[in-house]
Formats: C-alpha cells, sequence, structure tokens
C-alpha cells in the first residue's frame, strides 16, 4: 500500500518535471529557432550566394571586440559594424578569407577569432581539455581501482532490515 | 602516498592556475593590442580645425607622439579630457587627436567649451583609420615614438596615474627634464 503511494508520487513528480521540461524546451527552441532572421542586425547582400556564404562564415568567427561574446555578425555595436563593412569590401575586392582573418589578427590581436588559430600562445587553449581529461581518467581510475580492494571476499547477500 | 596527497596536489595546482589567469587579467574589458612595438598604421585624414590641411603619419615621424582616439560622443572622453589640458600644458609630448566617427561641428564645439589640449585633429568619420589601429572602444591613447613604433597603448581614461607611471618614464630623459 504504502509502495504503491510513493510511486504514485514519484510517477506524479515525473510527469510534472517532463511538462516543465517541455515547455522549457519549447521555450528555447522558439528563442532559438528565427534568431538570425528577426534580429536583423546585418542586412548586407553580397552579389553572390559564394560571397554571402563566405561573409556570413567570417562574420560569424569574428569576435565583437566591445561586447566580446557577441560575433560581428550578431551585434548591433558601432564598431562590429564597420568590421563588417571591412569583411565585405576585402571580400568584393577579391580577398581570401585568410586575408580577412590576418587582417583583424594584425589589428586586435588573437582575441578577435572564436577559433583561436594555433600558436605557442595559444597552445594551451588547445591541449588543456585532453590534459585535464587525462587527469580525471587517471584519477577515476585509481578511485575504481581503490574500490575494487575494498569488495568483501564473502558473496552473502546482505540481512534484511528489519525496521522498513 | 597519504589518500590526501594527489588531490592536494591537484588543489594547489589549480590555485596556481587561477592565480596566474587572475594576475594576467586584471581587466577582462582590455585586449592587449597586438601593435605594440610594431610600427604605427599609416593614415592622412583632413584636419578638423582647418579642412584644407592633411594630418598624415609620415608628417609626424620624427618625433614622440600621443596619439589619443576621441569623440564629441564619448562620456570617458570628458572625464579624462582635463588630463589631457594637463598634459598639453606640460609641453613633454604632443597630443594628436583622433576624432573617431563624430559630428564636426559638435566636435568643434566640444573643443571650444572644454579647450583644446591637441596639437593637430585629425578627423576620421568612416572609422577605418581607428580599426588600423585596432580601438574598439574610445578613449584610447597610443604612445609612438620617433622612429614610428607604437610603444604603449592606453585603453580608456588617460587617468594621472597612468600618465605618470606609464607615460613619462617612456618619454626620453631630456624631453622630461625640459619642464
Amino acid at each position: 500500500m504504502r509502495r504503491s503511494c510513493a510511486a504514485g508520487s514519484l510517477r506524479r513528480r515525473f510527469s510534472s518535471a517532463a511538462v516543465l521540461m517541455g515547455l522549457l524546451g519549447l521555450g528555447g527552441v522558439a528563442l532559438l529557432a528565427p534568431q538570425r532572421a528577426a534580429w536583423g542586425v546585418d542586412p548586407t547582400q553580397m552579389p553572390s550566394a559564394e560571397l554571402q556564404a563566405r561573409y556570413s562564415g567570417l562574420t560569424h568567427e569574428l569576435r565583437c571586440v566591445q561586447c566580446q561574446n557577441e560575433a560581428i555578425a550578431d551585434s548591433p555595436a558601432g564598431i562590429a559594424s564597420d568590421l563588417r563593412r571591412e569583411v565585405r569590401d576585402m571580400l568584393l575586392a577579391g580577398k581570401s578569407d585568410d586575408d580577412v582573418r590576418n587582417f583583424m589578427l594584425a589589428r586586435y590581436g588573437d582575441f578577435v577569432l572564436f577559433r583561436p588559430r594555433f600558436a605557442m600562445k595559444t597552445a594551451w587553449l588547445w591541449f588543456a581539455p585532453g590534459v585535464l581529461l587525462l587527469i580525471g581518467a587517471f584519477v577515476s581510475w585509481r578511485i575504481v581501482r581503490a574500490r575494487i580492494a575494498l569488495v568483501p571476499a564473502d558473496n552473502e547477500p546482505l540481512e534484511e532490515d528489519p525496521s522498513r | 602516498m597519504n589518500r590526501f596527497t594527489l588531490p592536494a596536489a591537484l588543489f594547489v595546482l589549480l590555485v596556481i592556475v587561477l592565480a596566474i589567469g587572475i594576475k594576467h587579467s586584471p581587466d577582462k574589458g582590455i585586449i592587449a593590442s597586438p601593435l605594440i612595438g610594431k610600427p604605427a598604421p599609416q593614415f592622412s585624414l583632413p584636419s578638423l580645425t582647418d579642412a584644407t590641411r592633411t594630418v598624415s603619419s609620415t608628417s609626424l615621424r620624427g618625433r614622440w607622439y600621443l596619439l589619443n582616439v576621441w569623440g564629441s560622443w564619448c562620456g570617458t572622453c570628458r572625464e579624462e579630457h582635463r588630463m589631457l589640458l594637463e598634459a598639453r600644458q606640460s609641453g613633454l609630448v604632443p597630443l594628436i587627436g583622433l576624432d573617431w566617427k563624430d559630428d564636426d561641428a559638435q566636435a568643434l564645439s566640444w573643443l571650444q567649451q572644454l579647450g583644446n589640449p591637441y596639437e593637430v585633429v585629425a578627423v576620421d568619420r568612416e572609422g577605418r583609420t581607428a580599426i588600423d589601429w585596432g580601438v574598439y572602444a574610445a578613449p584610447e591613447s597610443f604612445l609612438v615614438n620617433p622612429q614610428g613604433i607604437v610603444v604603449y597603448k592606453c585603453m580608456g581614461e588617460l587617468t594621472r596615474q597612468i600618465w605618470e607611471k606609464e607615460i613619462l618614464p617612456r618619454l626620453p630623459k631630456q624631453q622630461t627634464a625640459k619642464s
């Protein structure tokens, strides 16, 4: 009797959690999906689909130096629109994507690239996750090994707890 | 090995890493300029006070100057203005203004009302020269030596402390002794 009661309340709790998660998920989708179109920060139209794709790619991988956690494509800041204009003009002048990246790099440093290039200065950025993963693996391996040693020699099942 | 040795060692390592991080990043808003130690970007722009004149990087060669990026729309520029006037009075290094994405009339009335600390003001209406200098938020100031190399950049307000601790020591001795 008691047990079914507990199970019922558990089910109720699960279902309300599921509804909540569903709502949050819907809200999240609603917020995220139309973002690029609805923000309308950047109305720039390039003359060809190929240039438009390159332009869009570059402006999404260059960081707005003033607002710092936005790409220049998404930022309404004045400097972001100036930098977008540079990207547009350089692409129209026939410059390559790397020309644009190097142009920004020479002026604003590694900070402008959301995907930092590999250099001595940025090496730790690239290696740190792997190193941390190795440390984590080593620690968990040690813990598991220590726990294995703790397994009791006898395989008798535990006694039932009479108070339950 | 004690069972606490490894966690303690990892903790110490973490503290060291975080300490380095905090020390090297006193202010997250400041982006180190890649321009330091490199030649100042070339530019040639009209003068604010005299439309027939141009201000160019080549005409500034051969002497020290402090390029100050400002705009009449910039609040912090107003705050640093008194310090700039003092800097001008000291006569230690000429101030070159870069009026960034500004309205000429408003910039002129700003100088009339608050005083003009600049030897000359270059007008960058489009903001392209500012991008060449890696400017992203006014005010910014660049100290350039006679060889045209950028030796120091001040991001944000040029305070008395920065003037005394960062700018004056970089100027040559005879120049600072002139006052």
